[in-house]
């Protein structure tokens, strides 16, 4: 050191020399950090580019999705059309089953009553002076609409009689027609409509009777091939949810244990070793693999139901299992000993350090390999497939045991779905419906790390 | 100046003969004859293949403090970790000979470790506050071995240790505040706090002071000595300052053998060992 300085003033050319070396060297060790930085910019731009470009093209094209051309019409419940017995009410001395089989037997004549008729009357209503084929008139409703009304008359039969204004969703033809999204210059023979059934469309959308309306059905409704207008995602949706439950419920108490246990307190020796290697490998097995285990275990095994979100739920907790153990280790790993040293100094035992003092400072490691983990199973479609969870199923399930599919596999059978009106906008739709689902997801994750970061 | 006030209270309030008794403990000069808390025999320490303690035997005096000087990676914080079982949560460490606290075997199988770390305290090299508040810190030992029946007591405590710790002056006001917001020689002063609200009968602190600039060094010094009227301490320390001051006893360790060992005067002015002299007058270490 004092050498250092003493040189200085003796010999100032060497240090001259010796500082021309290091401005030289630094140049370019400037020189490299720009460009390193200007690499990490263009990096992170490009990343932002693609979300940008991924986020515009689902936008815009599924944002349409979410309107759809509904009807508005004056629906006459007439005596004539709907002609069937009252309600039957139970009369005293009737048995249960008697009333239940009366009940049945009266709802499934309101079922056979030509609904689609009281729809072509209403429409005919709104426009009167137009000439057209019944078969092409009715081609511009949702073919699913006239149970709307059987429901109505179900639900309430006093209407008979009455005229109500009505919303009903128009076909998917109609649909898309207005929206443009098919060429109005292809012959008629290409296309899905009648050259009249496109008149009419037009004009009653001219005349205000057809809007585009929020499509709240999207969420409402099941999956439907006859009447592809009113097609929803609600059993999709819950399948999803169902399985979530099912992940969380599992995955993440089973996970946590097994990191802490291993990381804690298991002795370190072969068995852990082999343990250890094994779970980093199950971290690397294509998921379509634990489907097929899935298919073996559960389904073929266990006589689970196919089909069912407990499968699916119990598949993707595989799955997530080897996120959640080593995240979890690697967020215990990275405490200080001298917390635990500190613990057990006390006289904390081994379990009360762990509880009391290690884990709390890894609850945002945790919760965000938790999200990591659940988000993941949340997307994930391929081994879905493999327990008959692409079956089509029209029906909201009740509980994880009954029926269902799931959101990322109902984009998959949308998707695959001829119908030009799937193919162009729903798809979009439900992965709208499926990224908002996993942002919220994220957003709660972030709020409550955040409020645990806090609280320390 | 507060803080001999605080003692003289504190002395107060304890019993008449034990604070007669803790004064003639503290004026007396020490005597080889001193009441022996701790026995170490032939104490040998591997970790995996390496040794790092060869017969190391020396005993800790009741109610005094005992200095273990050495230069570094002699194993003096592998000794004292070794007092309080420390040893047994690092990988691959193995401890043979015989250690005693109060004539019972500290390695004897049957020994509950939570019970002995409750009686035998320790203060770590490094300040390690718990991420917690400076409350919950210094309640925590109290909490887990049931030592308060109810929380005026547990209020009680935390207040007495702080104040023992000398630190209930600068965080009275901030008691829910999170103990690791403490400047460094504070968050040591509240471990300190921390350890001594289990009222164990023994203390191990390693380098305790080495993180902390002269003032607080000397108030941790300070403590030390008050510390002495009631606890057994034995403390690790670089400082040849530090043990001349504050220690009865002073054992010089060197590549894991205990050179020497006796009353902290002798070993400053009359080593009886070559290597002592070398290392006290600062010639190696
Ligand atoms: N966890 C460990 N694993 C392996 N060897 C260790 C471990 N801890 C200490 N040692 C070895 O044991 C010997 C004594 O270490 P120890 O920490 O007791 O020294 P020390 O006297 O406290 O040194 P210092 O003054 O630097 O703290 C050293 O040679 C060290 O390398
Ligand atoms: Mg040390």
């Amino acid at each position: 050191m004092n050498d250092l300085f003493s040189t200085k003033p003796d010999v100032p050319q060497e240090s001259e020399a010796r500082l021309d070396r290091i401005r030289a060297g630094l140049s370019r060790r400037h020189a490299r950090e720009k460009r390193f930085r200007l690499y990490g910019v263009l990096a992170i731009a490009a990343a932002l580019a693609f979300v940008a470009i991924l986020f515009t093209m689902i936008l815009s094209k599924g944002l349409p999705a979410f309107q759809q051309a509904t009807l508005s019409l004056p629906v006459t419940f007439s005596e004539e059309l709907i002609d069937v017995d009252p309600q039957p009410v139970r009369e005293a001395g009737q048995s249960a089953a008697d009333f239940q089989a009366a009940s049945l037997r009266w709802q499934r004549d309101v079922t056979l009553i030509n609904w689609n008729r009281v729809l072509e009357n209403a429409v005919r209503q709104i426009a009167p002076d137009v000439e057209i084929e019944t078969r092409d008139l009715q081609s511009i409703i949702d073919n699913g609409e006239r149970f709307k009304l059987r429901d109505a008359f179900v639900a309430d039969p006093s209407i008979l009689g009455r005229t109500i204004q009505m919303d009903v969703l128009a076909s998917a033809n109609v649909d898309n027609w207005l929206k443009g999204n098919i060429d109005r210059d292809l012959p008629d023979a290409q296309q899905q409509l009648s050259a009249d059934a496109r008149a009419l469309a037009d004009r009653l959308y001219e005349e205000g009777h057809i809007r585009m309306a929020f499509a709240w059905h999207i969420f409402t409704n099941v999956d439907s091939r006859s009447a592809p207008a009113s097609a929803g995602l609600a059993g999709a949706f819950m399948g999803s949810l169902y399985m979530m439950l099912v992940v969380i419920v599992l995955a993440v108490p089973i996970g946590v244990a097994s990191a802490i246990y291993l990381e804690e307190f298991a002795p370190k020796n072969r068995l852990t070793d082999l343990i250890e290697v094994n779970i980093n490998n199950l971290a690397a097995v294509p998921s379509i693999v634990f489907g097929l285990l899935g298919a073996a275990v559960f389904i073929n095994y266990f006589r689970l139901p196919l089909s069912a979100p407990i499968v699916g739920g119990l598949v993707l907790t595989l799955m997530t299992l080897p996120t959640i153990i080593i995240a979890t280790r690697s967020a215990l790993r990275a405490v200080p000993p001298s917390l635990r040293q500190a613990a057990l100094g006390l006289g904390a035992s081994k379990t009360q350090t762990v509880f009391h003092h290690v884990l709390p400072v890894t609850y945002p490691g945790i919760l965000t390999a938790t999200i990591i983990g659940v988000a993941q199973a949340l997307g994930e479609t391929a081994p879905l497939l493999l327990i008959g969870m692409n079956a089509f199923v029209a029906a909201v399930p009740g509980s994880p045991f009954e029926q269902s599919t799931a959101l990322p596999v109902q984009i998959f059978l949308w998707q695959g779905n001829e119908n030009r009106n799937f193919f162009e906008a729903r798809t979009s739709a439900a992965i709208i419906v499926l990224l908002g689902l996993m942002i919220s997801l994220n957003a709660i994750a972030i709020f409550l790390r955040s409020r645990l970061e806090r609280r320390r | 100046m507060t803080h001999n006030q605080e003692t003289e209270t504190a002395a107060m309030n304890m019993s008449s003969s034990q604070f007669v008794q803790d004064q003639l403990n503290a004026s007396e000069p020490r005597s080889n004859e001193m009441k022996t808390r701790v026995i170490a025999k032939d104490v040998n320490v591997f970790y995996g293949a390496k040794q790092a303690l060869f017969d190391v035997s020396v005993n800790v005096p009741d109610k005094a403090v005992i200095a273990f000087i050495g230069p570094s990676g002699c194993g003096k914080s592998t000794f004292l970790r070794c007092l309080n079982r420390m040893n047994d949560t690092i990988e691959g460490c193995r401890v043979e000979g015989e250690i005693r606290l109060d004539g019972q075997d500290v390695y004897d199988p049957k020994i509950d470790v939570v019970e002995l770390r409750a009686r035998v305290g320790m203060v770590f090299q490094k300040p390690n506050p718990f991420p917690k508040s400076i409350f919950e810190n210094v309640a925590y030992g109290p909490k887990i071995h049931g030592l308060a029946s109810n929380k005026t007591e547990l209020e009680e405590i935390v207040v007495t240790s702080l104040k023992k710790a000398g630190l209930f002056e600068e965080v009275k006001d901030r008691l829910r505040e999170p103990g690791t917001g403490l400047s460094g020689g504070q968050q040591q002063r509240l471990c300190i706090a921390r350890a001594i609200a289990v009222s164990p009968e023994v203390i191990l602190m390693d380098e305790p002071c080495s993180a902390l600039d002269p003032i607080a060094t000397a108030k941790i010094e300070e403590l030390i000595d008050e510390l002495r009227a009631n606890f057994t301490i034995a403390i690790v320390t670089h400082s040849m300052q530090q043990a001349a001051r504050v220690s009865q006893r002073t054992a010089f360790f060197h590549l894991g053998v205990l050179v020497e060992e006796g009353p902290t005067e002798q070993i400053f002015t009359a080593p009886s060992d070559k290597r002592t002299q070398d290392y006290v007058t600062g010639r190696f270490g």
